[in-house]
């Protein structure tokens, strides 16, 4: 995987024509922006990876992917964007991580006429007031995860939580979420600094305010940081959050720190069913390393576009619209359909950290959230 | 200086036939980038007038690429949500007009400039370097956590704003407006540096005891030297976010400081045409090693650091021979 | 608010400007003898927290990855000197910040390369995990304790050889007169290299200490970075005393900021809007204090001039 550019060779098998009959004959030319360099880049590669293992175990011969790096910058996105559409002509964008990413190039991409696939990004503008009929979210919409912590709170009987986040949209989005489901008091609100890393003082404040559980969404490199001083703190009150800080690729940096803890995930790799039991096996043959939530996502939104292009042919908007629409393949996650706003509808799961072997990885343990959607449905007017 | 002058006709004529011939062969992405090109060189002008000129290692001049882009970013938002910005003690209402909203990232930038440069130019060298990454990174964190406008989120623009006369969603249009707004920044530097103003801040860089002595306040050549400088970074600011249709507060990021300035030395820091084509290579460079591997960062710092070494004046001074234009 | 929070908030603020000092030490020294600007003095403590993580992986020893951070950090910094830093000890400081900008790029991807894209682990070692009970009922944990303690004897450490050793001589005549020592005899581009592998082995250790406690992962330098020049320019540029005292005024800055400028605004605020007003002020904090100490004293607070 020398060239970044990693051009699929949909000639290989079929341009001959005869083996395109089943589908409806249309190639589909996929634009991948995501982020493949710098801090976040763990994320990006497995997006990456689990679109085209999705691929390849499809042998889908049919769809041309062009991939490229937005090194995490908006500006840099929005160019790769320019063009995918203007040069390489894509039908369909896909790829991005970062919400703030999103919001710069999926509005102006949808503009344009092309499909926006969402493999993990779901602010809450593009899900309410900025919805948009070329706009599908495959992941979850960015509340979803915190919206479960806080149910799970509910009714693991927690009656005094401390929650905090960093101080930017997300985090505050991510507190919201959680006080929308949370029927308990808060023993308090705390928004730290963006990127920092220390978190002693935060540390001695949940000490000090009496709460017995503790809630924290704190992505990347900073969840890891508020992990391994929060157990060598010793303040030992149970910890809820969602997926991100406990995911299969960092998971290993956090070690024992994390056991124990209770996340809210979507996706587990012990979901039991047919397509996330070869997913997972698969994954493991192809890459070496165990899938995470994000390759997950990545594998469903092949998966789904896929299913589109067996209905519709990209060219007809509005068939292809409606073939994405009906969500009609076999998600990792079970069930799966798609709400009016088209952002998932879906189990989301509470799971614990637990240690198989030398490996740290999540079991599930319930449900915190059954088939549910988002809160900005009825604001979607399309 | 014969030979910088035809470098530099050549490279503006380049600039513009790239364009021309992808506007002729239907490549409007070339364009893009050609434009990209126009907008930061045209930032890298702004700071070349404060370093090349004064002497003034700004690690600061983010601040002015962001305020120029927030201001087209508020300024559009609210036209384009019909909300005024202001309703007491005066209504003041958005506007998706071009040139309005340069007319406000100049002044908020020129002002900008004005306060920080009256505080930091009371320190000099190292300590100006760290006294302007001080407030680049409090703007930044200003705007992360300001949440009216998006925070880290930034703000998308849907359409791009109107200029007279022109259709600016024409990638060959927008990109003749940004050209033309280089090329005016290109004369002023160039006047300015010719004028007793640029002669004399000249003098103070290179002998701050001799120009006091004869009576010329240092202090205020710099300051205005500075605002002048981030006034034209600001303008270059709001068309980058025309351009993306999108601000953020990464436009405020050190690291965006840091690129302005890459773009000034890999040109040539004081060479009138230095920005322009530093802007030129890294966008090439960008395009192309970004192609050919992952980890193309480590190629741009190896060809960075031969820069530094090797190639002292950057690319002009490397073509056109040692002595330095302005002197 | 209890009054054992504020000794506890005042307890992280010293830490955390101790863990600060270790960086900006040889970040000043480095400029005060050589007149260097490194930017790239982040990725040397990134490559101490590399190496630690890697080794302390590999034999489960925490002493061993100490000693594998110092001696990984000294040796990048020796060949970084040797191969780049010496050719720019006579230039100005705009080729300074731009040829260790670019070695920030080289060192970031190239770890990325050798490591991967996913942060690696390293953890407090067994013996000094845990919190214990300070006078006055405080739980704290130890091993912040001993990062303080540790900070402080190489503080002490730093001033006895400035002040009292042959080393030490040299470099202060080195900062005073270049020529004159090279005059004299004294192998000055020898000397050089010896200042440097000293502040990159601080950062080294810096970055072992700390990624105990962190997440050791890519870019993870620059954060620190910042803070640690914000600290060297408060306390005047070259000085190692300048340099303790800036650390622990941002340590205590932002510690007590960040806790206390919410509680502040909850005073006039409704408490949602108080909690994230607040912690915008508190990210801004260090950067004022900055600007302000730079208004009032524009070579920071110990500094000599330029």
């Amino acid at each position: 995987m020398k060239l970044k550019s990693l051009i699929l060779a949909a000639a290989l098998a079929a341009t001959a024509g005869g083996a395109l009959a089943g589908s409806h004959g249309g190639k589909v030319k996929v634009g991948m922006i995501t982020t493949l360099s710098g801090g976040g880049a763990g994320l990006g590669i497995d997006v990456r990876d689990g679109f085209m293992l999705a691929l390849k175990m499809a042998g889908a011969d049919n769809v041309e992917v062009v991939i490229e790096d937005d090194q995490r910058k908006p500006d840099i996105a929005v160019q790769l964007a320019d063009r995918m559409i203007q040069s390489e002509k894509v039908d369909v964008l896909t790829g991005i991580i970062w919400s703030n990413l999103a919001m710069a190039v999926v509005p102006a991409a949808t503009a344009q006429g092309k499909f926006y696939l969402s493999p993990n990004a779901g602010p809450s503008a593009l899900a309410g007031k900025g919805c948009n009929p070329l706009y599908f979210n495959v992941a979850w919409q960015n509340d979803n995860l915190h919206e479960a912590a806080g149910a799970y709170a509910s009714q693991a009987g927690f009656g005094k939580t401390f929650i905090l986040a960093p101080n930017y949209p997300a985090g505050k989005d991510a507190l919201t979420g959680f006080k929308r489901f949370f029927k308990g008091d808060l023993a308090g609100e705390i928004y730290t600094k963006l990127g920092q890393t220390d978190y002693a003082s935060e540390i001695a404040q949940i000490r000090a305010s009496g709460a017995d559980s503790v809630f924290f969404f704190l992505p990347g490199g900073m969840g890891i940081s508020f992990l391994k001083q929060y157990a060598d703190s010793g303040v030992g009150l149970p910890l809820v959050g969602p997926a991100f800080s406990f995911d299969q690729g960092i998971l290993q940096a956090v070690g024992a720190a994390a056991l124990g803890v209770k996340n809210t995930s979507q996706w587990s790799k012990d979901i039991d069913n047919p397509a996330n039991r070869a997913f997972v096996e698969a994954f493991q043959a192809e890459y070496g390393r165990l899938p995470s939530l994000y390759a997950s996502q990545g594998f469903d939104t092949a998966n789904l576009l896929l299913s589109a292009m067996a209905r519709a042919d990209v060219g007809d908007t509005e068939a292809f619209r409606a073939a994405l629409a009906a969500a009609d393949f076999d998600s990792v996650r079970g069930d799966f359909a798609f709400a009016s706003n088209q952002h998932p509808i879906q189990d989301i799961y509470v799971r614990e950290v637990i240690r198989e072997g030398d490996v740290f990885t999540n079991r599930i343990v319930g449900v915190a959230l059954e088939d549910y959607s988002n809160a900005y449905v009825d604001q979607c007017r399309m | 200086m014969r030979r910088e002058r035809l470098i530099n006709a050549a490279l503006l004529l380049a600039l513009l036939a790239v364009p021309l011939w992808a506007w002729a062969a239907d490549e409007p992405f070339t364009i893009t980038l050609a434009t990209r090109v126009a907008i930061l060189a045209l930032a890298g002008v702004g700071l070349n007038i404060a370093l090349g000129l004064g002497g003034l290692v700004s690690l600061g001049h983010a601040i002015f690429f962001g305020i120029g882009g927030y201001a087209m970013g508020i300024l559009a938002s609210h036209a384009q949500d019909h909300a005024p910005l202001l309703e007491s003690p005066l209504l003041i209402e958005g506007t998706k007009s071009m040139p309005v909203i340069w007319l406000v990232a100049v002044i908020a930038s020129a002002l900008a400039a004005l306060v920080i440069g009256v505080l930091s130019l009371r320190t000099s060298g190292v300590y100006f370097i760290m006294i302007t990454l001080a407030f680049g990174q409090m703007f930044f964190f200003f705007a992360v956590s300001w949440p009216a406008y998006g925070g880290e989120d930034g703000l998308s623009i849907y359409v791009r704003n109107e200029f007279p006369g022109l259709n600016t969603l024409d990638p060959i249009q927008f990109f003749a407006l940004c050209f033309a707004l280089l090329a005016g920044a290109l004369l002023l530097n160039a006047r300015l540096a010719r004028a007793p103003f640029g002669l004399a801040l000249s003098a103070a860089r290179q002998n701050e005891a001799r120009v006091q002595s004869v009576g010329i306040d240092s202090f205020r050549l710099r300051l205005v030297a500075f605002t002048i400088s981030g006034a034209i970074t600001g303008l270059a600011g709001a068309l980058f976010a025309d351009l993306n249709r999108f601000v953020s507060p990464a436009m405020f990021s050190w690291q965006t400081s840091g690129e302005i300035m890459i773009f000034v030395i890999l040109g040539g820091v004081g060479r009138l045409f230095g920005p322009v084509a530093g802007a030129a290579l890294f966008i090439l460079l960008e395009h192309f090693l970004g192609g050919l591997s992952e980890y193309w960062h480590v190629f741009l710092g190896l060809l960075l650091l031969g820069v530094v070494l090797f190639a002292r004046g950057g690319l002009i001074g490397t073509l056109a021979g040692r002595e330095v234009a302005h002197d | 608010m209890s009054p054992i929070l504020l000794i506890e908030q005042i307890l992280n603020g010293l830490q955390f400007g101790v863990m600060l000092f270790l960086m900006a030490a040889g970040l000043t020294l480095i400029f005060g003898v050589m007149g260097l600007i490194n930017l790239a003095h982040g990725s040397l403590y990134m490559i101490g927290a590399f190496a630690a993580a890697a080794v302390a992986g590999w034999s489960g020893s925490f002493l061993l990855a100490l000693a594998a951070a110092l001696a990984a950090a000294a040796a990048a910094g020796v060949l970084v000197e040797i191969l780049v830093i010496r050719r720019l000890y006579r230039r100005d400081h705009l080729d300074q910040v731009l040829a260790t900008f670019a070695l920030i790029l080289i060192f970031s991807e190239g770890t990325r390369w050798l490591f991967g894209s996913f942060p690696l682990y390293l953890d407090v070692p067994e013996a000094l995990s845990g919190p214990v009970t300070l006078p006055g009922g405080i739980r704290y944990p130890l091993y912040r304790l001993v990062i303080i303690a540790i900070g402080l004897a190489v503080a002490a450490g730093l001033f006895w050889l400035i002040a009292r050793t042959r080393i030490g001589i040299r470099i202060r005549a080195g900062e005073n007169d270049r020529e004159m020592i090279a005059a004299l005899g004294v192998d000055i581009s020898r000397l050089y290299t010896l200042v440097f592998a000293l502040g990159a082995a601080l950062a080294g250790l810096a970055g072992a200490l700390v990624g105990a406690l962190q997440s050791v992962q890519v870019g993870m330098g620059e954060p620190v970075l910042i803070l640690a020049l914000v600290v060297i320019v408060i306390g005047g540029i070259g000085s190692i005393r300048g340099a303790l005292v800036g650390a622990l005024l941002v340590g205590l800055t932002d510690k007590l900021g960040g806790f206390l400028l919410p509680l502040l605004f909850r005073g006039f605020m409704e408490p949602a809007a108080a909690t994230s007003a607040g912690a915008a002020l508190a990210s801004m904090l260090i950067y004022i204090l900055m600007a302000g100490v730079l208004i009032f004293r524009p070579t920071g607070l110990f500094g000599a001039g330029t």
